[in-house]
């Protein structure tokens, strides 16, 4: 008990002079604010980001429980959980987004190699290296297992060939986890392994994918005789498929937050405030009572998931399959929270551009249409729905 | 606040449910409804239901009970659900115990919580007077008289209200229907001169009975709690009975589900199992979240009923919105999956069906519970 308490007391000291202003609660809102990636080709508006980063690398805060060794903090779940409550106390933002965190990271300490571990984590840990993911291809969508974009062994390396698409920043990422079919002619889930590509190698390219929203940051990835160092190989040869899935539940989970109001993707607009103000409000009541029923029942149902995402950590959960639930469901809760913003915000909740509308109308079009791709990528809801019946359920094939 | 059951309440449902696979499987409960007993539950089951220690779990040990709380009796009830085992558990270890464990006086107390922790006596809750749960609506009266209250009015569809010693009677001592001050609780001996009580038929079977008061005189002794506070006094016990309720509906769920799991496991057609098929296997998938959100949902409730959470009233609405309608979509689907002979007497699921449109109208269906968190929560 003691022990915790003097952490909490270093970490109280150290947020308070290694926090930037910026960084924390009260921050002058003149200062532009960044979406950190990291990265080699990163950018910032505001100095201060590229500090906070720096620091919390540092120390290993971005993965507070991951070995020393491997650049984490090594801290226990008692000290992460102090931690998160003193960077809270003082709203200190989050230094990093990283797929490298939320997918690569937990398979490389399942699956890789020490030297593996020990080259890659540090670099995820300090955002100095941005991945991407390289699973989906034109072909190979809910059939994952069909991907066709081939690794040759020629000796020393493999030789790489073929396209993924939907890789989410692969314009900006550094480095790509691609599934490769190394076994031609093994069963289709057995020839498949899980190679790390850097995207600086010579043949490797990127064309950038525009969505029903507009721009977006998903592009297609072309591999033209690509020559990959055989090191960068994670687990056994044609054994990658087991470390492809076990990525997913990964990604799976940290999708499935985006269904609460407080995760990102909302615009920070609360449905019942938005309802008030374009429907009316009597006695404190959202006015339209069609609509005030509707977004009770979703309100409730937001709680009660808020509450299995939180019961699920308490039962001291490990990615499993009912990851998929958590993903199906909270994606599928997220597009109707929009659809319910868009609906109660009427005329003004269909608004594209110009000076007629707000910015907050024209991102809240913007983000509805954004969310219909939340129950496609990570796998569809269709694919979810299988993987409950099928691994939880036990239902037969 | 976790949301997961400690040893102890592991414990207790543990030996619920080794209690109701043992003694009373589904079977129980129908020999029950074939025997025409007036009773609906069986007597030596609740003895050894008591002997448990089930009876006092919401009683302070001083007065011999184990005080092991609301998620402790939740849990019972769950394991209970799965069942459909019958016995006064909610409205006697729950209900009674609840209430006058809370703001019974202290002679009160001493005299019907050892008789409650006994199995001496059993007890009901008598609140509604029309089709739909709501409190506030009350028009029964209890006029006062020198030192009494004559009650006057009629109570409908009283849980275990054809069998209980002691009635717990919701009254209007002033104001008017719809208001919810000038509400008083009584404390009333079922044989009391003018208590009159209709046993009534229910689709799932259970004991119920709506109670006629023809100037029936109370002492103010016997007031609940205290006069005029009834409103509120009367909500805090409805929401433990709330939160048991949908601890139980969630068992109910359970069951129903785990069942038709069962069958499209074994029914084939077409020459091949019937849980081979994508329109029934994403429907049951559909169903195990909506039964991951309700054992949620339930376990936060009853875990804020103990810990006096200032979210309980909407943790309790919660809960009972939710278990209602899991329980209304798979009781449904549990029929239409399991084909024609889902809708035979002989198979167990139609009593699973029957159970759960009733228990969704025992103090407010979920319509009235989304309202309430819509209120409370300022919608
Ligand atoms: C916004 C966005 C971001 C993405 N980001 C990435 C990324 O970073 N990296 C990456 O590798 N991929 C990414 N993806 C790809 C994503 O994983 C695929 O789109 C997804 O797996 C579906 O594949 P598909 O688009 O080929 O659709 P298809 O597989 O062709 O599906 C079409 C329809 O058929 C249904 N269907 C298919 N198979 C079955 C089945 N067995 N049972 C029932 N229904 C079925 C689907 O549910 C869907 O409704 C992203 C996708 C989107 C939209």
């Amino acid at each position: 008990m003691e022990q915790l308490e003097n952490f909490r007391q270093e970490v109280k000291s150290w947020l308070d002079e290694n926090c930037p202003a910026s960084m924390r609660n009260g921050a002058d809102p003149a200062i532009p604010t960044d979406e950190v990636w990291g990265g080699r080709k990163a950018q910032y508006k505001n100095p201060e980001s590229k500090i906070w980063l720096d620091r919390m690398g540092q120390k290993g805060w971005t993965m507070p429980t991951v070995a020393k060794e491997y650049g984490g903090g090594g801290l226990s779940k008692e000290e992460v959980k102090i931690l998160n409550e003193e960077m809270w106390m003082i709203g200190a933002k989050g230094p990093l987004l990283s797929f490298g965190i939320w997918m690569l990271a937990p398979v490389l300490l399942e699956y890789g190699t020490e030297e593996q571990k020990k080259e890659h984590l540090p670099k995820i840990i300090k955002g100095e290296i941005r991945w991407c993911q390289g699973y989906s291809e034109p072909g190979s969508g809910s059939d994952l297992a069909s991907l066709a974009t081939k690794a040759e062994d020629i000796g020393e390396h493999f030789l790489v060939n073929g396209q993924k698409v939907w890789t989410s920043y692969a314009d900006k990422a550094d480095w790509i986890f691609a599934l490769v079919r190394t076994g031609p002619k093994e069963p289709k889930h057995d020839g498949i392994s899980f190679l790390l590509i850097d995207m600086e190698t010579q043949g490797v390219s990127t064309k950038p994918i525009t969505l029903i929203s507009g721009k977006s940051p998903f592009c297609e990835t072309f591999f033209d005789d690509v020559k990959v160092t055989k090191a960068n190989l994670i687990g056994e040869l044609n054994a990658g498929w087991t470390i492809a899935k076990a990525l997913l539940q990964h990604e799976r989970e940290f999708i499935s937050k985006f269904g609460l109001a407080s995760a990102m993707g909302s615009g920070g607009k609360d449905i019942v405030s938005l309802a008030k103000k374009h429907l009316g409000e009597e006695n404190g009541k959202i006015s339209n009572g069609f609509y005030r029923s509707e977004i009770t029942a979703h309100k409730i149902k937001e709680h009660a998931f808020g509450l299995t995402l939180k019961r699920a950590g308490d039962e001291g959960g490990k990615a499993s399959p009912t990851a998929s639930m958590f993903k199906l469901y909270g994606t599928e809760h997220n597009k109707m929270r929009h659809e319910l913003m868009v609906a109660v915000t009427g005329i003004n909740g269909v608004a594209w551009d110009g000076d007629e509308f707000d910015d907050d109308e024209k991102n809240l079009t913007k983000s509805w249409l954004r969310t219909k791709g939340n129950s496609l990528e990570g796998g569809t809801s269709e694919v979810q729905l299988n993987v409950i019946s099928k691994r939880v359920l036990g239902l037969p094939s | 606040m976790k949301l997961i059951l400690n040893e102890e309440q592991q414990f207790l449902k543990d030996t619920a449910k080794s209690f109701a696979t043992e003694k009373t499987p589904v079977n129980h409960f129908r020999s029950l409804r074939d025997s025409n007993d007036h009773l609906l539950w069986d007597k030596e089951i609740w003895q050894e239901m008591v002997n448990l220690g089930w009876s006092g779990i919401l009683i302070p040990e001083e007065f011999g009970g184990s005080n092991f709380g609301v998620a402790g009796i939740s849990s019972i009830m769950q394991e209970c659900g799965k069942t459909l085992t019958p016995s006064p558990l909610f409205a006697t270890a729950v209900l009674g115990a609840f209430a006058i464990t809370q703001f019974g006086s202290q002679a009160q107390k001493e005299e019907l919580l050892p008789k409650i922790v006994s199995g001496e006596i059993t007890t009901a809750l008598a609140i509604d007077e029309s089709s739909h749960h709501n409190p506030a609506k009350t028009e029964f009266s209890a006029t006062s008289k020198d030192n009494d209250y004559v009650l006057s009015g009629k109570k409908i569809f009283v849980v275990d209200g054809s069998s209980a010693d002691i009635l717990i009677v919701l009254a209007r001592t002033s104001g008017n229907s719809g208001e919810e001050t000038g509400l008083t609780l009584f404390i009333v001996e079922s044989d009391a001169d003018g208590v009159d009580t209709i046993k009534l038929s229910m689709a799932d079977s259970r004991n119920y009975a709506n109670i006629i008061f023809n100037d029936v005189t109370v002492s103010s002794e016997r007031i609940l709690g205290s006069p005029e506070s009834g409103g509120e006094t009367v909500e805090s016990i409805l929401d433990i009975g709330r939160i048991a309720m949908s601890a139980e509906m969630l068992g109910n769920a359970e069951a129903a589900f785990e069942l038709t799991l069962d069958y499209l496991k074994q029914r084939k057609q077409f020459g091949v199992l019937i849980g081979t098929f994508q329109a029934l296997q994403h429907r049951a998938a559909e169903m195990f979240c909506e039964l991951e959100l309700t054992k949620s949902s339930v376990i936060a409730a009853m875990h804020g009923a103990d810990e006096n959470s200032n979210e309980l009233q909407r943790l309790a609405s919660l809960a009972k919105t939710i278990s209602g309608e899991t329980l209304h979509l798979v009781s449904n689907e549990a029929i239409q999956m399991h084909g024609g002979i889902g809708v035979t007497d002989e198979y167990d699921v139609g009593f699973y069906l029957k159970r759960a449109r009733v228990a969704e109208q025992i103090f407010g269906s979920s319509k009235f519970h989304s309202e309430r968190y819509a209120n409370l929560t300022g919608f």
